[in-house]
């Protein structure tokens, strides 16, 4: 069986798209899917600090395209989640390190392995940018319910079908519903309108995303907080579940629509 | 199809380009002046066209091609290619490289003749797709758009800009300097909005979008609501 291959990218920088995939990559891990995090932002990799997996690191992907290790050597297992494996990022080099042939030949030869590889791109629409959208099949746009993050998201969206690799599928970060409900942040309906992509999921601003990431323990791990639920919602809706958006404590107008869109359950 | 008859020049558009037939009862002289005259007054709509001249029995030199060759040049016209029944004719075209056959000879129409009923229209290029940011799309001519122009898309077009959706981003219709552009969307929420050197900003607005059309009056931008005129 051939692997899904999962790129999670966004226009503006720092919206959340190491978060989203670590998260993700413990959500499907925990509904026994094998899974592999791939990181394609070489010279500023977090996303192994973000899983907390920072101190196993011996090779990374750029020692597995130059050939000085084996692509199994390079993917670190992770304790808590025997089926949750990551590849880091190399440190010291740049984004020219790798090429877009490179990340093809790699995820070929990881698909025969893993369910999923989730890869997180760099900020950005450069090399970096190319190389992590060169062997998706799925691509993931990350955006904050801000004019400019939203402004960089139709700009990405516009790259990614330039590229063929579109439709891109949408995440809204950092939700604040009592914020929308006042007119003080940009309702989902209103950024849906503009994007025209669909919605895969919405996560609320959490604290507990800020926390557990200094803890190397990605949200997702406890299935009962706010955002870990919004992660493990949206793995269920990759692995093809039709999950009903959920309902963030204020009663919003834009559920019961979403509940019409997207099939039963509503609420 | 452009099709038309004066002073013993007939021109049709066809496949190969302007096919132009001359009256062989007509001097060539003035037969040669007539056809510049005719080209040149609407230079802007025969530019960069590529002409095939239909000349019957007459027998023509190739200093006479050579020159009305060179004539058309100058206002932008490539002539290529030469029919004629007279050897000599061809010869003197095959001197200057000019083709003397031509892979579709066109049909004669037979029938009535549209003489009156044809419309040139105007060249417009036309687009099936949401601009998203950071997109621009430019041309000489008019641009149609069957989608949204996002906040951040761009659009300049020398001629009128159509757009079948949300105008949200830039445009800028009549960039050439054509006063007489108008910038027309099913809902028309432009970020900036210009025609030839006249620029407005959308102004906020409440209740129902409709469709609207944008145009210059009194030195300045206006934008009313589109209505079918009853005539
Ligand atoms: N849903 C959320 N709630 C609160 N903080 C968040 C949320 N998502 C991300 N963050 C915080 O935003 C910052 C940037 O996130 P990160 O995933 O590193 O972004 P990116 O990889 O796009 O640069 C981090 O400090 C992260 O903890
Ligand atoms: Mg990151």
């Amino acid at each position: 069986m051939a692997a899904r291959i999962i790129t999670v990218t966004s226009g503006k920088g720092g919206v959340g798209k190491t978060t989203t995939t670590a998260n993700l990559a413990v959500a499907l891990a925990m509904a026994n899917q094998k899974v592999v995090c791939l990181d394609a932002d070489i010279g500023l990799r977090n996303l192994d600090v973000v899983l907390g997996l920072e101190n196993r690191i011996v090779y990374d992907v750029v020692d597995v395209v130059e050939g000085r290790c084996r692509v199994r050597q390079a993917m670190i297992r992770d304790k808590r989640l025997p089926e949750l494996y990551l590849i880091p990022a190399a440190q010291t080099r740049d984004k020219s390190a790798v090429s877009p042939s490179d990340m093809i030949r790699l995820c070929e030869e990881l698909s025969s392995e893993v369910d999923f590889i989730l890869i997180d791109s760099p900020a950005g629409i450069e090399r970096g940018f190319k190389n992590a959208l060169a062997a998706a099949d799925t691509v993931l746009v990350v955006t904050n319910p801000e004019v400019s993050a939203v402004r960089d998201a139709d700009r990405i969206i516009g790259l990614v079908e330039a590229e063929e690799k579109g439709p891109a599928k949408l995440i809204l970060n950092r939700m604040n519903f009592g914020m929308v409900k006042r007119g003080d942040m940009l309702a989902p309906e209103d950024i849906l309108d503009l994007l025209a992509i669909e919605l895969i999921g919405i996560v609320p601003e959490d604290e507990h995303v800020l926390i557990s990431t200094n803890r190397g323990m990605p949200v997702a791990l406890d299935p009962t907080s706010r955002a870990g639920i919004a992660f493990h919602n949206i793995s269920r809706r990759l692995q093809g579940e039709t999950v009903p958006f959920m309902d963030m404590d204020e009663k919003s107008s834009f559920f019961s629509k979403l509940g019409k869109l997207f099939g039963p359950g509503g609420n | 199809m452009v099709d038309r008859v004066s002073n013993g020049i007939q021109i049709k558009g066809t496949r190969d380009g302007l096919m132009v037939t001359l009256d062989e009862k007509i001097a060539w002289e003035t037969l040669k002046e007539s056809l510049l005259a005719q080209m040149s007054e609407r230079a802007a709509f025969f530019q960069g066209a590529k002409v095939v001249l239909e000349i019957g029995n007459r027998v023509i030199t190739g200093e006479q091609l050579g020159k009305l060759k060179d004539d058309l040049a100058a206002i932008g016209i490539s002539f290529w290619a030469v029919l004629s029944q007279s050897a000599a004719t061809e010869e003197s075209a095959q001197t200057l490289g000019l083709a003397t056959r031509i892979h579709t000879r066109p049909v004669e129409r037979t029938g009535s003749k549209s003489l009156d009923s044809y419309l040139e229209g105007e060249q417009a290029i036309f687009l099936r797709k949401t601009l998203r940011s950071g997109f621009k799309v430019a041309s000489h001519g008019h641009i149609v758009i069957l989608g949204d122009v996002n906040p951040g898309a761009e659009i300049i077009a020398g001629g009128s800009i159509i757009v079948w959706g949300r105008l949200r981003g830039i445009a800028h219709a009549g960039a050439e300097g054509n006063e007489d552009a108008v910038v027309c969307a099913l809902d028309l929420s432009p970020t900036q909005l210009r025609i030839a050197d006249y620029v407005s900003i959308s102004p906020q607005r409440k209740g129902k979008t409709q469709p609207e059309v944008a145009y210059i009056e009194n030195q300045q931008v206006v934008a009313e609501p589109w209505v079918i005129k009853e005539h």
